[in-house]
């Protein structure tokens, strides 16, 4: 369109309205804002992490650390079981997020792909599960798992973690599945193939890209998740990130540079992931809420 | 025959896990959220004495209660009075919704618009907004809280160059802006907005995408303006991704909790405490699960209720032809 901005329609000139200069040059500067608003308090917890208190407390502020210290780093490790507590998030997250792809991979399956009656009402059954808050069954959850003696362990926070990530998983594996072919499953029948290999050889492997876009969404589910985490976990051994660092940070009161180095730990993995796959994380967000 | 058998057996297969999990861990405490919400129960075990009956509803919407107490030889019912601030606690919560939709959601749809129209660094920028709401809830409470620290934090350093200390020093000796119990409330709203208008707005900006351009082009032949455009064209074709929008910031407010429990815990004197501390608080500080479960199930019907008014207030303006559906 750059260029020409008059169309001649018969008799009529049209004029096309072009975008006022001072009004583009507004939007950089209100865009360029929020940029630094987004930005700034970032940039503050990573520099306030290598700063000993004499400069956090006023000699230096903002800038950066004039001596980089990475002995605070060392702190929240060992005075702060920061590694115990990764570890701790990553055997939760990475768990849930198996169980609730293999359980959606399952059940999607056996909605889209085996001809039954119930197959729709069984669909919206599991997307009840978007709607429904995790506060809902805190409560219950908790005596439950009292009851059982389940507290302070892994499970009882890997279960409801894959279950509240369920629903997700199985709209998002709907929208893949759908776009396979049916051909192929006729073709793999005439091959001889049963339900189970045909999910097993044909539907998994062309899931690839599902399984991403689950994985990316259940983990900053789990890898986050404060209230279960906080109200079935009280034993440190089985303590995950969010719930540590809370610890911590009632521990380290007066030192501020052992917790902002804890708040970056915690926060680098996410943020690693997200400079190399943005894109696919945003997308995973749209089709989370467009459809939920 | 065996066919037939052999299709419903593999369904069968299928579905189980999903189906224990989902059931057991959403479905089934649901139901017993609503269960135990009928019974007084001040342990984690039933003992078939409790009361039974809507007396934990009472006691949250109309504040009249009743408790056990020893006098000498006898247990007496006696009657309390407003131990439980529900209403404080969910006024609060509405407060919080308010003010996502008019002041969240208008910045959200504001930067949407501008990415929107092409503009150099439109990844860069999109990926910049996003990125706070990657970062856990606990992380940016903590930092915030840093943020706030009535002596070190950056806000009053940055009030300081603006040569505003005044107001820093009118919040000090009243605990600091987070202790302030008529600061505490604003400073916890102004994170969320921080964190979660990159969120709205990568949706909005997703839907802002999705408008054809040739209607645009057409609108402008007609000679309107860019922000015409935005208002006649724009807008109305995005409004499902709006109403998605804003079923999100006030449910959202409603179940609010990891950000309120990191920065204030409810507190100063309930002056942030929203529905879900106020559940949690139930749990540990009071061991009074039959309440817990009680506000549970206000808060879901809560939640059911205003997607749903906000979905009818939506489809009621909806005059600009046919409908989608989604």
């Amino acid at each position: 369109m750059a260029g020409k901005n008059t169309f001649d329609y018969g008799m009529d000139q049209y004029q096309v309205g072009k975008t006022n200069k001072f009004v583009k040059v507004l939007f950089y500067i209100g865009l360029v804002i929020w940029a630094v608003i987004d930005l700034f308090p970032i940039y503050w917890m990573f520099t306030f992490s290598l700063k000993n208190n004499e400069e956090v407390y006023g000699a230096n502020v903002m800038g950066l650390p004039k001596s980089w210290l990475w002995s605070n780093y060392a702190k929240a490790m060992t005075t702060g079981n920061m590694p115990l507590y990764f570890m701790n998030s990553i055997i939760v997250t990475v768990t849930a997020i198996l169980i609730s792809l293999i359980a959606a991979l399952m059940a999607t399956y056996a909605i889209t792909r085996i001809v039954w009656k119930a197959s729709n009402l069984m669909n919206s059954f599991f997307m009840l599960g978007i709607t429904i808050p995790i506060h809902a069954s805190v409560v219950p959850i908790f005596i439950t798992l009292s009851r059982m003696k389940m507290l302070n362990s892994y499970w009882s926070l890997i279960i409801p973690y894959s279950a509240f990530s369920l629903s997700m998983a199985i709209l998002i594996c709907t929208g893949f599945m759908n776009d396979i072919p049916k051909d192929l499953d006729e073709a793999a029948k005439i091959d001889g193939c049963g339900l189970w290999q045909t999910f097993g050889w044909i539907i998994v492997p062309l899931m690839k890209p599902a399984l991403a876009t689950i994985s990316i969404y259940t983990f900053l589910q789990c890898w986050n998740e404060l209230m279960f985490a906080n109200v079935f976990i009280s034993d440190k051994k089985f303590k995950t990130l969010p719930v540590g660092i809370q610890a911590l940070a009632g521990q380290h009161t007066i030192e501020w540079g052992p917790i902002g180095a804890a708040l970056v730990i915690a926060t680098f993995p996410t943020l690693f992931a997200y400079i190399f796959m943005s894109k696919s994380i945003q997308e995973s967000f749209i089709a989370g809420a467009v459809k939920g | 025959m065996r066919d037939k058998a052999y299709r419903n057996i593999t369904i069968f297969f299928f579905l189980l896990p999903a189906l224990m999990l989902f059931v057991g861990v959403l479905i089934y405490p649901i139901l017993m959220s609503g269960y135990y919400s009928l019974f007084d129960m001040r342990s984690i075990r039933l003992n078939g004495t409790e009361a039974f009956g809507l007396g934990n509803y009472k006691e949250l919407l109309l504040g009249i209660g009743t408790e056990a107490k020893k006098v000498g030889f006898l247990t007496l019912n006696l009657p309390t009075f407003g131990s439980i601030n529900f209403w404080k606690a969910l006024g609060n919560s509405l407060l919080l919704a308010a003010l996502s939709v008019f002041l969240q959601l208008p910045l959200a749809l504001g930067l949407a618009l501008m990415l929107g129209k092409g503009i150099k660094g439109e990844r860069t920028f999109l990926s910049i907004y996003f990125m706070p709401v990657l970062i856990s809830t606990v992380v940016i409470g903590q930092l915030w809280r840093k943020i706030y620290n009535p002596d070190y934090g950056i806000l009053n350093a940055v009030l300081e160059l603006l040569g505003k200390e005044d107001a820093a020093h009118t919040v000090m000796p009243q605990g600091g802006w987070l202790g302030n119990v008529k600061s505490a409330i604003w400073c916890v709203f102004i994170p969320t907005l921080w964190q979660y208008v990159g969120y709205h707005m990568l949706l909005m900006y997703a839907g802002v995408r999705s408008v054809s351009p040739e209607l645009r082009e057409a609108a402008k032949l007609d000679g309107a303006t860019d922000a015409q455009v935005d208002w006649y064209v724009v807008i109305p074709c995005i409004k499902n991704i709006l109403r998605v929008s804003v079923i999100f910031a006030v449910t959202g407010s409603l179940k609010s909790f990891d950000l309120i429990y990191v920065l204030t815990e409810g507190g100063p004197y309930h002056a942030t405490e929203v529905p879900s501390t106020l559940m949690i608080s139930m749990l540990f500080l009071r061991n009074r699960y039959g309440m817990g479960s009680t506000i549970a199930v206000l808060l879901i019907l809560l939640c059911f209720a205003f997607a749903l008014i906000i979905s009818a207030a939506f489809k009621e303006r909806e005059y600009y032809g046919r409908k989608k559906h989604v």
